[in-house]
Formats: C-alpha cells, structure tokens, sequence
C-alpha cells in the first residue's frame, strides 16, 4: 500500500513532483527494514546533485543506507526536523519524514522513475 | 546478593572528596612554580576520589557482571575463543620483560630482541611465508599493513593504475574498510552458491586494474576454498597479488601454509591462534607474513639477526624501500611474549594437534546442531560452522537474536549472529579445540531446549535474557541521545538504581 | 596436547559422530597439491621448562639500568591494585561487548574510562581505545580530512618523530599530504613550533589545510603556545589536533581550556607497563560536533526494557562491520584492557594523587636540570618543560653509550631520532618521573661530570662501584 501519486526509485525512495519542484523521502518498507532509525545526513541547501548518485546517509542501530538523489537538481531545502527527530522516517516517512526539497533540472527524468503498481511489485518479491 | 545486585554505582557517584591517596608523596610546594601560569590548567580534572578497598569492589563486582572465556563455553565464531594459558600472563608479567623501554638501546634489550625473532622465524614456518613483521598491532592493522606493502610493490613497478582491491561479499568489514584505507576501491564479488568464492565471477572481475584480492581462508563460513589454485593462478596472471585474512588459521596449522601455496601476503590474529587473551576487545597482535615480492616494503624497524648472533633493530634509513612505521614502537610485545610462550608450549605437533582438535570438534558439534538447527553447508567444514534459525523462524516465528538471547539463560555465550551476510538468520558456531566433549553436549542439549520453547512458549524467548545482570537494552535511545561520558556537574544523568 | 581436554576415547566417539575414520578425512577440502605435513618448530615443552626459558630471556634485558628515558613512553609507579584487579578473569579473557546483557562489566567500564579521559583531556567524546599515540595521531589527521573536506594537514616537528612517520605511513594509503612545521631554531622559542611558518603555511590557499597537530609537550619535553596556535588553524578554517601525554593533563592546560578539536596521545603512563613498546593505549578525544567522525567503539549509557541503567556499544554505523568500504576506519580490535588499566590507575591515583605524580615530576626534573648543568651539560632551550628536556653533551652518542657501562640509560640521543635536526646532534633527551629519586640524579650527574672530565673512558668495568 503504497500512496499511488508518487514516483519511486529501486532505492526505495519516494518523490513528488510538483511542476519543477520534487520532494524526496524514503518508503516505508525502507524504514523498516532499516528498524530504528538514529541520524540523517542530508546535503546541504545549494547543492547540485545527479540522478542516482550518494547524496546523504540514513542510519539505524544496526545498518546505514545512502541517500540517493532520485533526479538531477538544486537541493533547495531540507528538512531540519530530522536531525533531531530522526525517528519521524520510522513514524511517517511519507509526511513528516520528507528529507530534502529540489528544483529539478529535467522533468524528462522523470521517466525513469517507477510508478506505485511497479515499486509495490519490486517489494512484493523482496 | 543475587548477580543483579552487584549492578552499582559508577565510580564518579562512589566518589566523595578526599579519599583516597598514599600512593606517591607529595611534592614540594614550589614544583610547577617554574611553570607560566598560562600553561597550568585553570581547572582540576574531576576525577573520582575513592579508597582502594571501594575500588577494589567496584572492579571486582563489575568483573562479576561479565562472561568470559574461563566463566564457560565462548563459541564466538570467527574470534577463536580458547583457554588462556595462565604462565603466559606471568611470562609477560616478568620485569626483564615488562619493564624494558622500547627505546632501550639494542645490547639492552637482547633478550625481547631474540624472542621477537624466534618468534618472527615460527610465525613465518607455519605461514610459509619467506619474512614476518611482528608491528601490528591488531589483525586489522595488519591488513592495512599488508595492502600497504601490495601498494608499494605496484608503484615501484610503476604500476600506478591498479586501483582496485577484489573482496568476496562474506568477507570480514575489515577487509573493504581496509582497501578504503590504503586508497583503493572495493569490489564485492557475490560468493558461489556452495559458500565458496565463485571463481569465475573473481576472474570476470581481474584485470589491469586489479591491485589485490583478499581472501579469507578458511572462509567465514569456516569452509576450505576448494578452488583455490585455480583462483591464485588467475590472480597471478593478471599481475595481482593475493591477501590471505589468516583470521581462521586456528583450522590449518601443519595442514596448510599459505605462503607455500602462493599468497603473497597474510595477517595473523594472535590473539585468536596464539591464545593471547581478548581482553574485553583487545589488546591483540596482528603480525604480517610476506613472501618474496613484498620482502622490501616490510614497515620498519626490522629485527635483524648479526652474524654474531647478537640481535637488533634496524635502522631509520636502512632499507628506503619499506612502507615505513604503522606504530610508534616494535610492537604489542606483551602480547608477543605471550603468543611465543604459547608456540614453545605446544611446539610443531602441539599446534598441529591443536588445529586437528579444533576441525574434529567443530565437526562434531556441527553434526550434532543438525540434530536441532540448519546447517545451510554439509561438507567437513573447518574450525567453525555456519547454523540457522531461518527454518526455526518460518515455523515459530523465532528469530537467531532470540536464539542467541535465550542461550545466555542456559549460561552459555551465544555464538557470532547475523554473519557472514551471505547466510539468512545466521549463527557462527566456532567450539575451539579447548572445550570438552561434556561442553559440546550440553550446549547442544540447550539448544535442543530452545528449538522446544519456540514452539511451546516462544514469548518466553523474545523476552529472552531473564537471569542475566540486566536485560535487552534500549540501542535506539543510545544511539538518538548519546551519552558517552559522564558530566559530574550537569546533573543530567540516569542515577543510579540504588 | 597441552591444554586440550580431549582424550583418545573422546576423539574417537567424536570421529564416529561425523562418521569419518580419521581427521584426515576432514581436510579433503583442501587441495592435495596445497597440503603440507607438519611444522619444522621445536617439540613441546613442559611449563618447568618453558618458564626457565622464559626467566632466562627476560633475564637478557638490562632493565637493571638507571633510566632518564623518555622520549614517548614513560616509567611510572603503578599501585599493585591495578595489575591484581586488571589480573581478573572476567576482564581479560572477556572479548568484545557484543552481548550487552553478558558484558556490562566491559560496558561500564570502558564508559567510566571515555568519561575520565573526558575530564583530562576537556573533551566530550572519547574513543575505546586506539592502538598507541602514533596510530591514535594519525587517526586525528585523518578525521580533520574527512569533516572538512580538505587533503593536506600540518605536523608540527615538535610531534614524536614515530608518531610523524606514523601519519605519513597512513597518508600515503589515503593519497592525503602531511607537510612539517618547523621548530624555532633559536632565542626564547627554540625548539617549539614556528607561528611565523605555521601562518605562512596555513596561507597557501590552493592548499588548504584540514588540521593541524602540535604535541603539548612536545618531543622535546617544550611547551608549546597551544591557544596561540589553535587560534591561527581555526581561523584559516581548520581543526586543531593536540597530542597529550595524560599524566601532564593534572597540571597543565587541557585541550578543552585551549580550543582543541580533538585529542590525541599515549595512554601508557596511566598504569601501563614500558613492555618495549606496547600494548599501549592510544586516546582518540574530540568535541561533541565531531562524533560521527571519531574512529573506534564508543560506549553509551542507555537503559533495559525493566528501566535499569545499563551500558552498550553505540553509534556503531561508523565501524567497519557495517559501514563497510566506507567506514570511518577499518579498526576492530582495540587496546579494552589498557584503557581499563588506566581507568583503574586513575582511580586508584585519584586528582590529587596524579597532581602530584605530575609536580614531583616536575620537581625532579628541576633537580635533573641542575645537577646536569652543574656536570657541564645545560639545556639546550630556554623554554619552559615539564619533567622532560634536552641537555648539550658533546659526542653525545658516544657518551651515552659508555655511560650505560656505568649502569646509567642516560635518556636517548636524539641525533638517533631526529638525525635531520642538525642544531640538536649534540643532544640529549632525559626525563625524570615520581620515580626517579635523588640518588639516582646525583650518580648520573657524578658519571656524565665524569665523562665530560675526560675521565670516564675505560671506566666501563667500574658499574659495581658506581652503583
């Protein structure tokens, strides 16, 4: 049961696209099997990051996962309330758990990214 | 006082202001008067004030709240947990030993000089390897220490472009942290499914690039890598060199040497093979043994023998070609000392004996565990053996950390969990060669009783440890509000129980 | 076998078990091409033996001498408490906390050595333990590297020449740059950091620097303008590492008081034998800001699902075992039983009782200074010491190998450690200690007068007299 009107990535990131602007989080079936989740390292606000590339670090007790930017673009907010409220990523990851905001380069990018039915099929075989 | 109670204060709350003292006497009141005062602390360090006999207790009833080798039955796989023979302490205790500066000029130090040797020279014969640094001071240090040197044998070929270090994915985290280290890229190369390395996917991955591989062998999952040759014959051909993690070589003493069947570098854990004791995490040794291509870049100083018999260290420039120091002096040698007492103690059939002791156990229980768990791997395995829960799981529900917890009820200390990665639900069951055949038994009868309480009362296995000084800890709030010291003066601690 | 409890009844019902008819079978695995039979070491020898054997070399050692070394590593007297309790089963043959609810001894612990190490050094966040100083060094440079993004770091050549070699041996692995600081050549400065070069240094902006590492004091027992030279690093951006010796921390300036970043230096003094170089203890102490970076285990307190206070191992997303290729470093194994030695010696010390470890060695070390000059070798620096310092001695080197003919370890020359130093190759680097007595200060000024006199040589068959 994932929310429908969000794209994923096989990272298990979730994005929203709002015009040129994306918000990105992790799914919850990520934070689950991340368990307890401690500390966030978000990029800072400016950043240029590339689609799918290393861009922050999310950590549990007993593993840590990157953080990979689900498109290219312009980091321009983050969501401060993660650091030192980590446990909203286990809580709500598809509300108060967003991590970062960006202003998207290419919309055609987009594409690349998977729709609800396909992400829901990817964690169904995991 | 049931174990529980002993659980006390730290030693800042026993503190209470001016106790203690007697140990040195006082200074002269003028002793730091030659001192500026802008280099003289403003503050005292707030350090405890306690007597000797409240310290002796709280030691004594904290070591009370710990399990250890000589408590029982350790089977920690990967971290060969055998008895630590007590004349090794003394031997390291000795004051000719114990007392010798490491700058101690040579025709001083002849007696630690000869004994670093002898056991350089022991170390090297049972590695097969051609020369052994005793510097590291852990087996991670010796790796780094290793891929160091394969670093410099590349560059001095001028082989700049070997930036890549092969390590399978059952690999110990060390290895890749390793690689990482010494400026190279780690790539994982996923196991075969019989737990081996899949050679063929090393050898899609060798080429011009490749500056290493590193092996661990016996593997992690205590199995012999059946195909070796043909994996360091394809390592050589490329222009690699091969890494042996000698972290299992409690398995293979007289039976296998590494150097002789053509790795061209390994590391030792003394504190596993060699008996020296774990101390709580350390301190180990992690002595490396080099074959002849990495024979320059061995880190200095080495000890060197004269023809006159008389020992020394080697000079700061004498051998430009050496990686240079990993540490500040020679070596843990008290760990030394003990690792040599050890060696002479059993002598070469004592250690071959040792590594048959250790197989032959580990074959025994892991026949027996398959009485009661899965063990993923049938063939002989090594000095240790991968079990499951995930059969256990799939019916009750009970997981290996449950398992694990539930042991330490029955007084035994859970084996290794959750590694290698390669295997679901893992437990690295490693007896050493230590334990007796009534041991092996009822730490298989315990776990009979577990695999009974899965099915009967498996809340009784969640809840798992109940006779323990504390039970399972909150890690989440550890790790989300870190308290990694105590603050005397900001009141904000936990207080104590009583 | 020695201490195997098998015997030949139980290896065969074992065999029976597997189902195999000797041992041999179990090591088909491995290839008969690789097999090899047996180890070419000499036979087994029983525990009389063995300890004769053992005397016998220890005997070797000339631990006899009258010894002013220091130089890195340091003779102190350790309360026989600290040997009998570290002597503990439970403690030592305990391995790493994996299981918290098994090991809250080693928790405990290692959390109350963090903590004192915290009080000593002003710091908040204190590793487990490192290997030694120089591993522990080297360890802080790399950290400045990693938080701050930047490749080069400044070592003053005031830091243990082992302890240099030590980063540059690291560095070379990271690719990272790790370029010297001068000492002062001469006036009231001699033989502590440049600032002049250290500002000249920290300008070259294509270059920028991630940290800089004084030692306080440094080699040549100087103390060094700390806040001075934290102030210069933090404002070209850089974090600011200083390497302590522990028992100086009773009275000097702590890292905390001076603006350091991070700590780092040999816990050795604090209760742990000279054994000709380790195990030592290497201390890794930082600021709050820096704790996802800091290498090594940390100990939290925390609580069990009953509420009770108890202690794990935590923020372990650093270590190697999952983090990986991209952990903070690839330690494992530690130095536990050191730290838990000197946690004890400092209880057992107390703050007074280091307080005066430090001053009555400072208060012998002034006694050294006078009655060396009075035999003809002065210091060489003008500056202030704590309880180490170099003296001018001609022929330096050969003095003081003759001196040991005497019964005396008349410190180290440093022309053997710092051979590129030529204004100090008539030097001679002595400490004094709490232990040190004045007996033994008076017979090494006697001898080296002696020596200066022109009167020492042949005196080498004279040590029963002198003594």
């Amino acid at each position: 049961m994932v929310p429908k009107d969000l794209r994923y990535t096989k990272e298990h990131e979730w994005v929203r696209v709002e015009g040129d602007m994306a918000t990105v989080g992790i799914t919850e079936f990520a934070s689950e099997q991340l368990g307890d989740i401690v500390f966030v390292e978000l990029p800072e606000i400016g950043r240029t990051v590339t689609q799918f590339a290393a861009v922050g670090v999310i950590e549990s007790v007993k593993a840590v996962s990157d953080l990979f930017a689900p498109l290219t673009g312009e980091v321009v907010e983050s969501n401060s309330e993660l650091s030192t409220a980590p446990e909203l990523l286990n809580s709500d990851p598809f509300g108060k758990g967003w991590m970062l905001r960006m202003r998207v380069d290419d919309a055609a990018q987009v594409g690349a990214l998977l729709d609800a039915a396909a992400y829901e099929a990817l964690t169904s075989e995991a | 006082m049931t174990v529980a109670d002993r659980l006390g204060p730290t030693i800042f709350e026993r503190s209470r202001p001016g106790r203690g003292g007697g140990k040195v006497p006082h200074p002269p009141k003028d002793a730091l008067s030659r001192i500026p005062a802008g280099n003289l602390r403003e503050a005292a360090p707030r350090l405890p004030e306690v007597s000797e006999p409240e310290l002796t207790r709280h030691y004594v009833n904290l070591s009370q709240l710990n399990y250890s080798v000589d408590t029982g039955f350790y089977p920690l796989g990967s971290c060969t947990m055998k008895y630590n023979p007590k004349i090794n302490e003394w031997a390291a205790r000795l004051n000719g030993f114990a007392a010798l500066h490491p700058l101690a000029p040579d025709e001083a130090s002849q007696g630690t000089l000869q004994l670093l040797w002898e056991l350089e020279e022991a170390l090297a014969e049972i590695g097969g390897m051609k020369a052994v640094t005793l510097q590291p001071a852990a087996g991670a240090q010796g790796e780094l220490t290793g891929i160091l040197m394969i670093r410099a044998y590349h560059r001095s070929r001028g082989e700049t472009d070997r930036t890549e270090v092969l390590v399978p994915d059952s690999a110990h985290g060390t290895n890749p942290a390793t690689a990482s280290m010494a400026g190279f890229k780690t790539i994982t190369i996923p196991s075969a499914p019989d737990g081996g390395v899949d050679v063929d996917a090393f050898r899609a991955a060798l080429g011009p690039r490749t500056a290493a591989i590193m092996i661990t062998n016996p593997s992690t999952l205590g199995l012999f890598e059946a195909r070796l040759c043909e994996l360091l014959d394809a390592v050589h051909e490329v222009g690699a060199l091969a890494y042996m993690d000698g972290a299992n070589l409690n398995a293979i003493m007289g039976r296998f040497k590494p150097g002789e069947a053509g790795f061209d570098v390994m590391h030792i854990n003394v504190h596993k093979t060699f008996s020296t004791p774990h101390g709580g995490g350390g301190p180990g040794a992690g002595p490396v043994g080099v074959g002849e291509k990495l024979l320059p870049f061995l880190p200095s100083p080495r000890v060197l023998r004269a023809s006159d018999g008389s020992f020394r260290l080697e000079g700061a420039a004498e051998r430009p070609t050496s990686i240079g120091r990993v540490r500040a002096f020679v070596g843990n040698t008290g760990v030394l000392v003990r690792a040599y007492a050890y060696i002479r103690a059993h002598g070469g059939t004592g250690l071959c004996e040792v590594s048959d002791d250790a197989v032959l156990a580990a074959n025994y229980l892991k026949v027996r565990v398959a009485e009661v768990l899965d063990v993923p791997f049938t063939r002989p395995c090594m000095h240790e053996f991968v079990a499951s829960s995930a059969t256990l799981k799939a019916e009750t529900g009970i997981r290996t950390l449950d398992v694990a917890k539930r042991l330490i009820d029955y007084g035994f200390h859970p084996p290794t969990i959750y590694f290698p990665l390669t295997v679901d639900e893992a437990l690295l069951i490693e007896p050493t060669e230590t334990e007796s055949l009534e041991t092996l038994d009822a730490f298989v009868e315990a776990l009979r009783r577990i695999v009974v309480e899965a099915h009967s009362d498996p809340e009784l296995l969640h809840s798992a440890p109940h006779s323990s000084p504390v039970r399972r800890l909150d890690e989440t709030m550890a790790a989300r509000q870190p308290n990694l010291r105590w603050r005397a003066m900001t009141g904000v601690q936990m207080p104590c129980p009583d | 076998m020695t201490y195997g409890p098998h015997t030949a009844e139980d290896r065969a019902q074992m065999l029976r078990a597997i189902g195999v008819d000797s041992v041999d079978d179990l090591f088909a695995d491995i290839p008969a091409s690789l097999r090899s039979s047996g180890l070419d070491l000499p036979a087994p020898e029983a525990e009389v033996d063995l300890a004769a054997r053992l005397s016998e070399l220890a005997a070797c050692n000339r631990v006899d001498l009258m010894s002013f070394l220091g130089a890195g590593a340091y003779r102190h007297f350790t309360p026989p408490v600290v040997d009998q309790l570290l002597l503990r089963s439970e403690f030592y043959t305990a391995y790493t906390p994996y299981q918290p609810e098994i090991s809250q001894g080693t928790l405990q612990t290692i959390y109350e050595y963090q903590s004192l190490m915290a009080e000593l050094t002003g710091m908040d966040v204190v590793s487990a333990s490192h290997y030694d100083g120089a591993t522990a060094t080297a360890e802080a440079a790399l950290m400045t590297c990693r938080a701050t993004h930047r490749e080069r770091v400044l070592v003053s050549r005031g830091v243990h020449p082992h302890y240099r070699q030590t980063i540059c041996t690291y560095f070379a692995g990271a690719s990272l740059v790790a370029d010297d600081i001068p000492l002062v050549a001469d006036g009231p400065d001699a033989g502590t950091t440049d600032l002049a070069a250290l500002e000249r240094l920290l300008a070259d902006t294509d270059h920028p620097v991630a940290g800089v590492v004084v030692a306080n004091p440094n080699f040549l027992g100087l103390l060094e303008p700390m806040a001075e030279i934290g102030r210069l690093t933090h404002a070209a951006g850089a974090l600011f590492v200083s390497v302590v010796e522990p028992v100086s921390l009773a009275v000097l300036a702590s890292p905390g008081e001076y603006g350091a970043d991070i700590a780092a230096g040999d816990g050795q003094p604090l209760g742990i034998p000279l054994a000709y170089g380790g195990p030592y203890l290497g201390i890794l102490a930082c600021r709050e800001a820096l704790v996802r970076g800091i290498p090594g285990r940390l100990v939290g307190m925390t609580a069990d699902i009953d509420g009770k206070r108890a202690f794990v191992m935590t923020l372990r997303a650093r270590e190697q075992d999952i983090r990986r290729d991209k952990a903070s470093s690839n330690i494992c194994t530690n130095q536990a039983l050191c730290a838990l030695a000197a946690a004890i010696y400092l209880g057992a010390l107390g703050p007074h009782g280091l307080r005066d470890v430090a001053a009555l060695g400072a208060a012998r070390a002034s006694e050294l200074e006078t009655a060396l000059a009075a035999a003809g070798a002065p210091r060489i620096h003008p500056g202030p010491y704590l309880n180490e310092f170099a003296v001018r001695v001609p022929d330096a080197a050969a003095v003081h190998s003759r001196l040991i003919g005497r019964g005396i370890l008349a410190g180290v020359p440093l022309a053997r450690l710092l051979p590129d130093e030529p204004t100090l190759a008539d030097g001679l680097l002595v400490c004094a200690t709490e232990v040190t007595t004045q007996a033994e200060i008076a017979a090494f000024a006697a001898a080296l007068g002696d020596e200066l006199a022109g009167s020492g040589r042949g005196a080498t068959k004279q040590r029963g007299a002198d003594r």
